[in-house]
């Protein structure tokens, strides 16, 4: 029970707003402490760990191509394209995207999306261009319109990737049910994932149409 | 063969430009707090391999003190103002999509082609080295057409970069306290009392334990992946498969699809739910996760409901 502590810490830390790095150094501290794990065992664990997931932190070589975009007018460019584009709201461009997202991903095309391939440059700009038109008036400091853009991209995402048959979470449950002798092929377990992907369309969808009601005029 | 020693290259070397940048601007009061950060990140990416699993440990300790004692600071790059960056966005049009969109296209035929020529790229790999590659054509382009000055992409890339902060590493943080947590045994002991949370011989209690347990896991760990072995182990098999026969396939990917439920709802899962709200700039770091719990919620009510309807039911 003492290996708990280092959930307990982390609950801890983000409630009082500590800086999450420090939170989780410490949570791996006290972790391996309680598990009566040497103080150099439990450093060399995670650097091994952390060298190990370097692939996480590569996406941001995008960011010089997006910034430098950016520079030259990017966001403005996608908020000017959805002005322009009639019958456009926030629901319909969003409900749009995440069918797109969701199809994409399907295919094992995760990262032709994404938050800062395409959220930040282009979708986010473009949701605020639209509940702009929906209503001039509103309120510039809302917050819910971007966040709504990388939720949706979230969503889509996941609830796509899991029917494509190489997806990172299908070869894990493969691996994870021969470790007790059940042999499946990922084709048996992604179909599993279609039911559930429509029922996110549907309930994300219904969502981003009620969205829309925010901002009538 | 072309994998991860080209993609940790690319991505070291553009984090060096970040650290030199960062240390050049004077008008930022943290800027050595910026350009150690950066300096340690990149090499993390071009010698991780060399430095031992100790090195990578302190390398960590370092990012952590940085982080942590407030060193970090916004940089002041030189950049266009919103006037000029709407003015050239009427002269150049939509062909300003052009470069963004290489990005993506190149991944996507990446992705087909890399597999027709095998032994050139590493299988494991293909996505990545699709989207750096992308990245480059996408780079080289800007600087054909829109003339910038050789640092300019960096400056703005640090621009954006500096948004994000600290944040970047966060979920490689994560993903390592994952590590110490399977190392520590965590995931047997919440196992455990997951086990002994389930009424005797309550089929639809050991569903509702299994998909519930599956979202709350992943919430603690940020990642659905750390929490289907452990619900697998403790409920999963034994009791869903074994003991009431339900099918293994569907068993395992409802429960999945359930973890990812809690992945929407926890700012462990940052690179979800934290960074994007620092790229977008967002005052409200859980803003993203406050527009995803009303999807969340319903969805994973519908994954137990359907865990339970496919295996036991029809």
């Amino acid at each position: 029970m003492l290996v708990l502590a280092g959930i307990l810490v982390i609950v801890a830390g983000f409630l009082l707003r500590f800086n999450p790095l420090l939170v989780v150094a410490a949570s791996a501290l006290v972790t391996g402490l309680a598990a009566g794990l040497d103080p150099l065992a439990i450093l060399a664990a995670f650097g091994k760990a952390f060298n190990d997931n370097r692939y996480v932190t590569v996406i941001y070589i995008v960011l010089p191509v997006i910034g430098l975009l950016e520079r030259h007018g990017l966001q403005q460019r996608a908020r000017d394209l959805i002005a322009q584009l009639r019958g456009a709201t926030v629901g319909r461009l969003l409900l749009a995207y995440l069918v797109f997202r969701q199809i994409t991903a399907a295919l094992g095309l995760v990262s032709i999306a994404g938050h800062a391939q395409t959220v930040r440059p282009l979708v986010a700009p473009m949701a605020e261009a639209a509940a702009d038109v929906q209503d001039p008036d509103r309120d510039k400091n809302d917050e819910r319109v971007p966040a709504m853009a990388a939720a949706t991209d979230n969503i889509g995402l996941f609830f796509g990737e899991d029917i494509f048959i190489a997806i990172g979470s299908i070869l894990l449950m493969k691996g994870v049910l021969e470790g007790y002798g059940i042999i499946v092929q990922p084709l048996q377990l992604s179909v599993w994932a279609i039911p559930t992907a429509i029922a996110a369309l549907l309930i994300h969808g219904t969502r981003l149409i009620l969205f829309d009601r925010r901002f009538r005029r | 063969m072309i994998g991860t020693n080209v993609i940790y290259l690319a991505a070291g070397l553009m984090f060096l430009a970040f650290a030199t940048l960062s240390a050049c601007d004077k008008a930022n009061a943290k800027r050595w707090g910026n350009a150690a950060f950066y300096a340690l990140i990149a090499v993390s990416l071009l010698f991780g391999d060399r430095i031992g699993n100790l090195g990578n440990g302190v390398l960590v300790l370092g990012l952590v003190a940085i982080a942590g004692s407030g060193a970090m600071g916004k940089g002041t790059p030189l950049t266009t103002s919103q006037d000029e960056r709407a003015a050239e966005s009427a002269r150049r049009g939509n062909r300003l999509f052009l470069p963004a969109l290489i990005i993506p296209t190149v991944a996507l035929a990446g992705t087909f082609l890399f597999k027709a020529v095998p032994g050139l790229i590493d299988p494991k790999q293909t996505t990545l080295v699709a989207l750096t590659l992308g990245t480059l054509i996408a780079l080289a382009t800007c600087y054909a057409w829109l003339k910038p000055r050789a640092a300019t992409p960096f400056e703005e890339g640090r621009r954006v970069m500096d948004g994000v902060s600290w944040a970047a590493i966060l979920p490689q943080m994560l993903a390592s306290l994952g590590a110490v947590f399977a190392l520590a045994g965590v995931g047997d002991v919440v196992g455990g009392i997951a086990q002994s949370a389930i009424p005797q011989g309550s089929v639809i209690g050991a569903v509702i334990a299994y998909g519930l347990g599956m979202a709350l896991f992943t919430m603690v760990m940020g990642n659905a992946f750390a929490a289907f072995p452990v619900m697998a182990g403790a409920i999963g098999i034994p009791l869903l498969v074994h003991n009431y026969g339900g099918d293994p396939a569907i068993v395992a990917a409802l429960g999945m699809l359930a973890g990812f439920c809690g992945t929407l709802m926890t700012p462990m899962a940052a690179n979800f739910n934290l960074v994007p709200a620092a790229l977008l700039e967002l005052r409200d770091k859980n803003a993203v996760i406050k527009a995803q719990v009303a999807t969340a919620l319903p969805l994973l009510v519908v994954n137990i409901v359907f865990l339970y309807v496919f295996a036991f039911v029809l």
